[in-house]
């Protein structure tokens, strides 16, 4: 028996009873799909707000703390009395 | 954007009805063989298949041209993969006894014979979708093929046919 008799065997054995596929099947499989979109939609959203939240966050920040801006020095001593 | 959005749902249903009614029957009996479960008694091979068709239906989309029942087929198989190693993890949960036609093989044997006898999937594909090598998949898929057309009992030292044929 060589590989390719042995190929066509081993598959008549596999493909010999068919499996009746049950009616709910299709409906479950669409039940399944549409919750994964679901859950994709919010995660999606969720996800949105949070960049928008942080934007609105640093730019409130920025505003009032102006990071730009070169603090004054601390290690010069003041100078005074001449 | 509702609309559309509605539009594009009718759509994916249509499609994805067609779709299931063409290639559920053989994806069935593909997973069925799998779980190494009787034709007419096969829950585990129907949820898994469940699982696959939903997760094609949340893709139908975003598959750009890539063929959905490859799709179902490669969920099927990665899923399948891996309730393998948790049964590894977990020896508790036992499974019922295999039946069908590959009941003699083990998990691992019968995906690989799956994919590449039942479904004609190549050795390269095979191993890159199992993370094995082409060899080892060649060499699973011998030891299968034989172990089905051979059944003798699965102990004891069976004569490997000389099958590591040149190709």
């Amino acid at each position: 028996m060589n590989r390719a008799e042995r190929e066509a065997a081993v598959r008549r054995v596999m493909g010999a009873r068919p499996v009746p596929v049950p009616p709910e099947l299709y409906p479950d499989a669409v039940r399944r799909g549409q919750r994964l979109l679901r859950r994709g939609r919010l995660v999606r959203r969720v996800l949105w707000a949070l960049v928008c939240v942080a934007a609105v966050v640093f730019g409130v920040w920025a505003a009032y703390a102006h990071p730009w801006v070169e603090p004054p020095s601390r290690t010069t001593p003041p100078v005074d009395g001449w | 954007m509702r609309d559309r959005r509605v539009v594009r749902g009718t759509d994916r249903a249509q499609e994805f009805e067609a779709f299931v009614a063409g290639a559920a029957g053989r994806l069935l009996l593909a997973a069925t063989l799998l779980t190494a479960e009787a034709p007419d008694a096969n829950p585990r091979a129907r949820r898994l298949l469940t699982l696959a068709l939903g997760h094609t239906y949340a893709r139908w989309h975003r598959l750009r041209g890539e063929d959905p029942y490859d799709c179902a087929r490669q969920y099927l198989a990665v899923r399948f993969a891996r309730t393998i190693w948790h049964r590894h993890r977990f020896p508790g949960r036992a499974r019922p006894e295999p039946r069908g036609p590959l009941a003699g093989l083990n998990p691992q044997e019968r995906l690989v014979l799956v994919l590449r006898m039942y479904e004609g999937v190549a050795e390269e594909q095979t191993a890159a979708l199992l993370g094995l090598t082409a060899e080892r998949v060649h060499t699973v898929c011998d030891r299968a093929t034989s172990l089905v057309l051979h059944p003798v009992g699965a102990a004891g030292p069976r004569p490997v046919n000389a099958e590591v044929a040149p190709s």
